[in-house]
């Protein structure tokens, strides 16, 4: 343990190189190879436990990548308080994910792509939160989307997947573009990009260009963690297989974008402005994506749209300044997501179906996941003592305290909240049955993560006083916040059951009934559509009109002159049948012919 | 005699390889390959033996044409190293990669070698006339290889190719005159001129004359229109050397000439070559996403990643500077790959279009993942070493006097090719396989051998900058020193 402790690198390198391993051992060996890779995140996992269990000797790794004009650029892990945990979350999610996976993927081509791919991404998770420099930490950052883009591609066949992939690429790359900018931002005004540098630098720095900075890495992590307006691709991934849906698009790498700021505290401590925006779009997203989560029939869709909900409810803490309740949200958000994740992936196993009209009634047939699935809704519904209660309270606390507004959204966003997931739930595993065949419940490999993850979905909330003391900040519950956080999820579950207790017709009700606006909402305010004619369209057609119009036939025939000559001669000299020798000799006299024009001219 | 070696080993390769009769076309493949892979040993000594803290070094002088003070003066500063040692890497693996040419091979070998001994003597001349030699050399062996071994319209675009070029040269030759001419010049040593301090308005006009014979090579909009039409109709091995050496010969040329000599005309200029390189990564960029041809599209995205290397030239910065160099080698090796790919679908399937090749990884899973490296690689994928550049580039010229909405519209090139290169990889890559891909085998042990090393320098250069910005960064420094840091 004081070996991993001292060697943080171990975190990023065991899940990294086994990832090469399973890819280099092929289809054969994966059969094999894919239980070696559980090792991977359990190494990136014991390297934090080592670190919080006391083995605080931990070297940083340093590696001076160029100097640049007399600046030096610096690449390096380390651990902290913040590094250690996210090191274990990362690790015991993706060691849960995993072993899930083996059973879940059991029948699947491409086995091997997929474990080595699922490896890379723990390495680079983990390269992410012990980075000591942001272009480590960029580099991390990245990688990690490119290994979602292949896993969510992961069915390259289905236009759909490939689309998707594509898709969660290309609108996160538009708020990593921010972030680079960010990145330059700040290596013009202090001159280094080491994390440590810069926050103690951040101070000094004017305030515009605090607020520039802190407004552009946040543009990254509005990408990174599909908040308003660039949540659009996350809802699309779910087309990847279902344990990658839990890691990476619930779990961990959208999560980034909150550790990213929080990481960044220094810098966003200092800018209020930034600060008041990062709430705003926090609590309109949690608000509207917990409006469509409610509409959904794709079991997959309510979880994502619930990710990208309880996203939102990190960033307005965030926003109200407290990164400590965040990043508690964003520990029990790991397990109970990841855990419902897992858990819909177990029933669309056995059903074949992500449709939960076609679902009900699996709680007799499937226990195990039932009874787990339970916990998770129950600590995303906000009920006390589950896990989500306490971290949410947090989150509650701190909006209510500093930013009203964004705190009474939130609360708001909690009863809705706490209403889809007794929606989903009810439709899932309760009532009478709605489908053909005899389900059965999954197994070992697949229904021991569940159980796993429920504990922690269960328990986590008695981390809140290890993490205050590890972290700083305030432990303990507000007794009003939690009166509120209370009648919030009452309101919610009652509602819930009252409505869906017989089954997904009122769907269909509300849907006469409201017409247009349920449509609108069910998709998602067609903002899809709305991007898809403001900005693709647009950009294909342009760059159609600058390929015919502009490059073909306007600047190349402006200067056709010379290649319309050049036909011409290459027609003569054709014509001639003297080959090509004697047209370069031709050439070569013109320019000779040229040049001593000028030499005459400058008068020699 | 280290450099003289490096450059002229070609030479003699050329000239025996030409002279063998056209029943050895085997010892003629065998014999190229040989001299290239001594060369790329060479240029290997020459990295090793380099000192990363010195200036130009190994350099030779020696008188040549007295009277007029025309000397052969050879040398080599960290960019040249990596410059010569990506054109001897390429060149080695053209030779590879075009093994089975059926059509006159001993003269395509000795041609591909020729090429070399211009493209070695531009990055490695320190004398103008030398320099100026080896740049017209490169245009024969290049003109023919298109003209004879290329596609349908290849006449028209190898003379396209060369027309566009020696017009830009017969205006660096006026400045080369010009300089000389001019009482503070009086020399063709590039080094003395450095040091002659030129007065600001005539550095002005020889500044414009270069421009002229570098941007086109480069090439930055609008005198790019040669480049699409030389690719799509160039061999494969052709065209790997076209984008990933000639192109740099055209940046070299601004960062050994333009900048040194001229750096009073290079901040007037440097306005114009900020929008320019910025200009250049969007259209090109744009370009690339309406191509429905393979080959056409990695031709637009030569366009836009040279706008990266131009913006950090224009940055005038050390990160700038060292970020151009950078995309220079990283376009090299990356397009490198992309061209050699291509060629292989295209040897395989007789068809470039886009819409005609889907689904490679279904039915060649090797070809196909190589092929996705190679265009993640070229999107600018952190850890590998497309990034380095770009993002060295990006920060030069944001911490540069230029003004700040060229930096920002730079980066819309970022994210659009990520767009064009996914775009491509979903189609071609992806998808269901098409007809065309049907029974195709995938790559041969030898078309292996030309693609690894060129994934394997991508990868190591991505994840360890020093290997190559060790080599760049004194002289950027240097560079940026003389220029006034932007």
């Amino acid at each position: 343990m004081a070996y991993l402790a001292a060697h943080p690198l171990l975190a990023v390198v065991v899940p990294a190189a086994l990832g090469l391993v399973v890819m280099a051992g092929g289809r054969r060996a994966v059969r094999a190879l894919k239980w070696i890779a559980v090792a991977g995140p359990l190494a990136t996992a014991l390297v934090g436990i080592a670190w919080l269990g006391g083995d605080r000797a931990a070297a940083a790794v340093q590696a001076d990548w160029l100097a640049q004009g007399g600046a030096v650029m610096t690449a390096g892990v380390a651990l902290d308080a913040l590094s250690a945990v996210m090191l274990v979350v990362v690790g015991l999610v993706s060691a849960c994910v995993v072993v899930f996976s083996i059973g879940y993927m059991a029948e699947e081509d491409g086995q091997a792509r997929y474990f080595s791919v699922i490896s890379l991404f723990v390495g680079a998770m983990a390269l992410l939160v012990t980075a000591t420099s942001l272009v480590t930490l960029f580099v991390a950052w990245e990688v990690m989307g490119a290994c979602s883009y292949l896993l969510i591609g992961f069915w390259y066949r289905k236009p759909s997947a490939a689309d998707a992939a594509m898709k969660a690429f290309l609108v996160t790359r538009i708020g990593d573009v921010g972030l680079l900018f960010g990145l330059a931002l700040l290596w013009r005004e202090t001159g280094t990009l080491v994390i440590a540098d810069v926050l103690a630098a951040a101070p000094a720095l004017g305030a515009g260009v605090v607020t520039a900075a802190a407004a552009l890495l946040f543009a990254g992590a509005v990408g990174k963690s599909a908040q308003f307006p660039l949540h659009v691709w996350l809802p699309d991934a779910m087309e990847g297989p279902t344990p990658v849906s839990a890691l990476i698009h619930a779990a961990t790498m959208v999560a980034a974008g909150v550790f990213l700021i929080a990481r960044m505290w220094g810098l966003f401590e200092v800018a209020e402005t930034v600060r008041v925006a990062i709430a705003a779009i926090g609590a309109v997203t949690a608000l509207f994506s917990a409006m469509v989560a409610i509409t959904q029939t794709d079991i997959k869709k309510v979880l994502a749209y619930s990710t990208i909900s309880q996203l939102g409810f990190m960033f307005v803490a965030l926003g109200a300044g407290v990164w400590q309740a965040a990043l508690f949200h964003l520990v029990t958000h790991a397990a109970f997501k990841a855990l419902l994740f897992l858990g819909s992936g177990s029933v669309i196993h056995a059903t074949h179906t992500q449709d939960v009209r076609e679902m009900g009634g699996l709680a007799r047939r499937m226990p195990v996941t039932a009874a787990t699935w339970c916990a998770g809704a129950l600590a995303l519904a906000g009920v006390p003592p589950l896990a989500g209660f306490f971290s949410k309270d947090a989150v509650l606390h701190a909006a209510l305290g500093h930013m009203p507004l964004a705190g009474w959204a939130l609360a708001l966003a909690s009863v809705l909240t706490a209403l889809y997931a007794t929606r989903v739930t009810l439709l899932v595993f309760f009532g009478e049955p709605r489908h053909d065949g005899a389900p059965h419940e999954s197994p070992l490999v697949m229904t021991l993560p569940l159980v796993a993850l429920g504990i922690g979905a269960a328990g986590l909330g008695a981390a809140a006083g290890p993490l205050a003391v590890l972290w700083g900040g305030e432990a303990g519950l507000d007794a009003t916040v939690a009166a509120i956080s209370v009648v919030a999820s009452a309101l919610g579950i009652g509602a819930g059951v009252a409505l869906y207790r017989r089954g997904p017709a009122l769907d269909t009700r509300l849907a006469e009934k409201l017409g247009g606006t349920y449509a609108f909402i069910a998709e998602a305010y067609r903002i899809d559509a709305l991007y898809d004619r403001a900005v693709a369209r647009p950009v294909r057609a342009l760059a159609r009109w600058l390929a015919d119009r502009l490059d073909r036939r306007g600047l190349d025939r402006a200067v056709e002159g010379l290649p319309s000559l050049a036909e011409r001669a290459g027609r003569l000299v054709a014509s001639l049948q003297t080959g090509e020798t004697d047209l370069y000799v031709a050439l070569m006299a013109i320019g000779l012919v040229a040049l001593i024009g000028v030499a005459l001219w400058m008068g020699v | 005699m280290l450099l003289s070696a490096i450059v002229f080993l070609p030479l003699i390769g050329a000239a025996v390889v030409a002279m063998l009769p056209a029943s050895r076309a085997n010892g003629a493949r065998w014999l190229a390959a040989l001299v290239a892979a001594a060369d790329l040993v060479l240029a290997t000594v020459l990295v090793v033996r380099f000192d990363v803290g010195a200036g130009f070094q190994f350099v030779e002088m020696a008188e040549w044409v007295g009277q007029v003070g025309i000397g052969y003066h050879l040398g080599a500063d960290g960019i040249s190293v990596s410059m010569v040692f990506l054109s001897a890497l390429l060149t080695f693996l053209a030779i590879v990669a075009s093994w089975r040419i059926e059509k006159r091979p001993g003269a395509f070998f000795a041609l591909l070698l020729l090429l070399e001994v211009g493209m070695n003597g531009v990055f490695l001349a320190l004398d103008f006339v030398l320099f100026y030699v080896f740049w017209e050399l490169v245009l024969v062996p290049m003109y023919f290889l298109i003209g004879t071994w290329g596609g349908p319209r290849r006449e028209y675009a190898a003379l396209k190719f060369f027309l566009y070029t020696l017009f830009g040269s017969v205006f660096m030759l006026v400045g080369i005159v010009a300089l000389y001419l001019h009482p503070a010049g009086g020399t063709f040593d590039l080094l003395v001129l450095a040091e002659a301090g030129l007065p600001a308005s005539f550095q002005w006009w020889v500044f414009a004359a270069f421009f002229l014979g570098f941007a086109v090579k480069v090439p930055v909009f609008p005198l790019h229109t040669w480049l699409p039409d030389a690719h799509v109709e160039a061999p494969t091995a052709a065209s790997v050397l076209l984008a990933g050496v000639l192109l740099k010969m055209g940046t070299y040329g601004f960062i050994r000439i333009a900048m040194p000599i001229l750096p009073d005309a290079f901040a007037a200029w440097q306005p114009a070559l900020a929008a320019l390189a910025a200009i250049s990564i969007v259209y090109g960029a744009a370009l690339a996403f309406a191509q429905t041809d393979l080959k056409k599209l990695v031709a637009y995205s030569s366009v836009s990643h040279m706008g990266f290397a131009m913006l950090g030239i224009a940055a005038g910065t050390a990160e700038g500077i060292a970020g151009s160099v950078a995309v220079m080698f990283s376009h090299g090796v990356v397009t490198g790959m992309l061209f050699l790919l291509v060629g292989m679908v295209y040897e395989r399937t007789h068809t470039r279009m886009i819409a005609d090749v889907s689904g490679l990884s279904a039915r060649v899973p090797v070809a196909a993942g190589l092929l996705a490296f190679a265009s993640f690689a070229s999107l600018g994928l952190p850890g590998l070493s497309g990034f380095v550049g770009e993002f060295l580039s990006l920060l030069g010229a944001w911490g540069s006097t230029m003004w700040p909405g060229w930096v920002v519209i730079a980066a819309v090139g970022v994210l659009l090719a990520a767009a064009y290169m996914l775009w491509m990889v979903q189609r071609v890559v992806l998808g269901v396989p098409s007809t065309a891909v049907e029974g195709i085998d995938d790559l041969s042990g030898r078309e292996l051998f030309a693609l690894v090393p060129l994934a394997v320098l991508t990868l190591v250069v991505g994840v360890w900058w020093d290997s190559l910005l060790r080599f760049v960064d004194p002289a950027a420094r240097a560079l940026a020193a003389v220029v006034g840091g932007g």
